[in-house]
């Protein structure tokens, strides 16, 4: 059991650290510290082509599709100097750390010969369409439909919380391809491209005010037949695999988020006297206790394991970092007192300890809501009886 | 960075559980209870027939040399048993505080026996200690295993020294005791003569951190071995013709003690890397892990009542035994607020 990096891991770190800082004081200055995933899209557009251009869009990638061949703990380091120097998250986040890891699995050498370098190069944005309207926790509840019809599907429904879809360029789709088909049989995992007459976005204003998520709605949209990823019908797998690799070392970039985010809370308080009150002295302990735990929970579930008690951690993270951030919003108000609650623009706008507040709300419902989390919890990590689902 | 164990760590920790869940039988730990609060025969296989008593006390001093990792390996799995042993102030105080703050000839006198088993030690903490001329007079009501210990540790919180059961001016009574497991003594000293560690801050360092992670190791035993069983339970229990861990309400609850556990051994196991590793954030750490690990056995325990139902609040049921346990934890060496208020000075960056 060791947690410190080796000499040459921390040689790598400096250099991460370097460039990225480099770029942040430099051409890329006017990006550092946007915190909405929102802000600035099209600058943050070129910043995946420079990330690309420097090697450093997709480093856990082979080296043959423009990766680094990056070990684990590397991916880790730069994940952790990404958010330190202030970068902003990354616009194509779906791309990299989905459909590419999911092209790179499930797909055909022609398929990532015609998706990967595109992604690679920060050249091709992805969002996700799994989520409908009455297609949310039960996701294999989808009902968007596709026929192949001279040799091209052709796609009806809609889809609900595509993230940055207004920005994107392509969109994954999973749609009840098989007439009749119910639950997780049927469906087929499509690549559609979005600039097309068949395809329209809506955004979905949020509470905080912000529209990041979209409705995302499918009228006779068309993808060549070559387009599904695996099987036809068997799109479900995919869309498993899929969300499996959604708990990847990105996750200790977000926490390094988190960081710079109690490190604002911790500042306020300490400007507006709050620091004194020892109830708020115990929140904000627990807050950093918390965030230190997260960060080892991370590095166990990377860490290689063939004791189960430790792959515990990795099915028990959602839950913690999603509800630790939404308590840390609270504390963030509680903080702040009213000055939390008036906002300095004129728009409905919200500066990032309060937004924090607003926004940490939906963290403990996307990706599975916490209380789908403790049926997987109960029933994956405690073999207790499952909740009744679709049978096959 | 590989933050699981090492083959040799594993293979300590199977030794471990299988050792105790073979030996420290709630029969066993029932005996104990109702006699002095240890199970000497259980102590005296983990020290001589294990010989795992001198893990983490350094090679020179007739340790094993390994460190905090180990420690905590071990007190988890007698944690998980609440297996009434004098663990805490024989290896995690006494010994660590020999070993690192007292002479050769101390070490020569003490650990032999205290790393065997045959000599029993306690930690005596009082901040109001008097030391006059090589004579204490202070005392506190609340040592555990105190009154079958020959040899007390005994600190101001600065200064340390050794004081022998038997000397003149020593007197000890057992006190009735909320967790019989671990039963506390009063311990009375009237100019009775001490010898000083030579070097109590580091002796009473070491102690502190060995006895943090010990505790915090064994509040995560204890909080996953309330969930395993509990779990066991529902799905054996049948009302309404369901097992009851088929309802959700039940299971989301046995979910959310996973959650904390999950976070109790990140804490147990990154305290005791931390230290054996030199890292700057030990000391965060050891705070972090003593009070986040505790209550957490402590909700586990108590969740582990109300979970069984009417049978969780017998006597009979193992229940309360890690639910006294816990709650003793959770005030021994610092309560957890006291702990988390160390941390916000740390990190308000008012610490000294």
């Amino acid at each position: 059991m060791k947690l410190g990096f080796s000499q040459a891991d921390e040689h790598f770190r400096q250099e991460c650290a370097d460039w990225l800082n480099g770029q942040m004081a430099g051409e890329f200055r006017d990006i550092k510290g946007i915190t909405k995933l929102t802000g600035s899209p099209e600058r943050r557009k070129e910043w995946e082509k420079q990330l690309a251009a420097h090697r450093w869009s997709c480093i856990g990638w082979p080296e043959q599709w423009g990766g680094r061949n990056a070990t684990l703990a590397q991916q880790v380091i730069f994940a952790e100097e990404y958010a330190r120097a202030g970068v902003p998250g990354r616009v194509n986040h779906i791309g990299i750390e989905l459909a590419g890891p999911t092209i790179l699995t499930f797909g055909t050498e022609e398929q990532k010969q015609r998706f990967l370098p595109g992604i690679a190069a920060g050249e091709t944005i992805f969002c996700q369409g799994f989520s409908e309207p009455n297609a949310g926790s039960d996701l294999a509840g989808v009902r968007t439909k596709g026929r192949l019809e001279d040799g091209e599907w052709v796609v009806n429904g809609q889809k609900i919380w595509t993230s940055l879809a207004h920005i994107s360029d392509w969109i994954f789709v999973v749609t009840r391809t098989e007439e009749g088909s119910q639950g997780p049989r049927g469906l087929t995992f499509l690549m559609m491209p979005i600039d097309q007459p068949g395809i329209e976005i809506r955004g979905i204003r949020q509470i905080n005010g912000d529209a990041e998520f979209n409705e995302t709605f499918f009228t006779d949209a068309r993808c060549p037949a070559d387009s599904y990823i695996g099987t036809v019908g068997e799109g479900w797998k995919i869309a498993m695999g899929l969300l499996a690799f959604e708990r990847g070392v990105s996750t200790l970039g977000q926490q390094m988020g988190f960081r710079n985010e109690l490190d604002e809370i911790i500042a306020a308080a300490k400007a507006n006297g709050a620091a004194g009150d020892p109830l708020i002295r115990q929140r904000l302990a627990k807050a950093e206790i918390g965030l230190r735990l997260m960060r080892y929970g991370a590095l166990r579930m990377l860490s290689q394991t063939d004791n189960s008690r430790m792959d515990g951690a990795a099915l028990t993270y959602k839950i913690q970092w999603a509800t630790w951030r939404r308590s840390l919003g609270e504390l963030a108000m509680d903080v702040l007192g009213q000055a939390g609650e008036v906002s300095a623009h004129d728009e409905y706008e919200w500066d990032t300890l309060p937004n924090l507040f607003l926004f940490s709300r939906a963290d403990t419902i996307y990706g599975g809501t916490n209380q789908i989390q403790r049926n997987l919890i109960a029933e994956r990590g405690l073999g207790l009886p499952r909740e009744p689902r679709w049978t096959a | 960075m590989e933050f699981t164990f090492t083959d040799e760590q594993r293979m300590i920790a199977e030794t471990a559980r299988a050792f105790f869940s073979e030996n420290a039988t709630s029969a066993r730990t029932r005996a104990a209870m109702e006699g002095e609060g240890i199970d000497r025969a259980l102590w005296r296989d983990f020290c001589q027939e294990l010989g795992f008593s001198g893990i983490s006390i350094a090679e020179d001093a007739g340790g094993a040399g390994l460190g905090l990792v180990e420690l905590a390996i071990l007190a988890e799995a007698a944690g998980a048993h609440v297996a009434a042993l004098p663990m805490l102030g024989s290896l995690m105080l006494a010994a660590q505080a020999i070993a690192a703050g007292g002479s050769e000839a101390q070490r020569e006198a003490w650990l032999p026996g205290l790393l065997s088993g045959e000599a029993i030690a306690a930690f005596v903490e009082d901040a109001g200690l008097e030391a006059r001329d090589g004579k204490l007079t202070g005392g506190s009501g609340f040592v555990a295993h105190g009154a079958l210990a020959e040899l007390c540790v005994v600190t101001d919180g600065s200064g340390a020294w050794l004081v022998r059961r038997d000397a003149a001016g020593v007197s000890v009574s057992a006190q009735t005791t909320m967790d019989q497991t671990r039963p506390l003594a009063e311990v009375r000293f009237d100019g009775a003569s001490a010898e000083a560690l030579t070097d109590p801050a580091e002796g009473l360092a070491a102690a502190n951190r060995a006895a943090l992670v010990g505790l915090a190791a064994e509040a995560l035993g204890g909080a996953q071995a309330s969930l395993d069983r509990t779990v066991d339970y529902a799905r054996e229990r049948v009302q309404f013709g369901r097992p009851i861990g088929s309802f959700q309400a039940y299971k989301h609850r046995l979910a959310d003690m996973m959650v904390e556990i999950e976070q109790a051994r990140s804490a147990v196991y990154w305290a005791a890397c931390a230290v054996d590793e030199g890292s700057e954030e030990a000391p965060l750490a050891l705070h972090a892990a003593k009070s986040f690990a505790a209550d957490t056995a402590f909700r586990c325990a108590a969740d582990m009542i109300q979970l069984h139902g009417g049978i969780g609040f017998t006597w009979e049921h193992d229940a309360h035994l890690f639910f006294k346990r816990a709650r003793s934890i959770q005030t021994l060496l610092g309560k957890g607020d006291w702990h988390r208020e160390q941390v916000a000075a740390m990190i308000l960056g008012e610490a000294a």
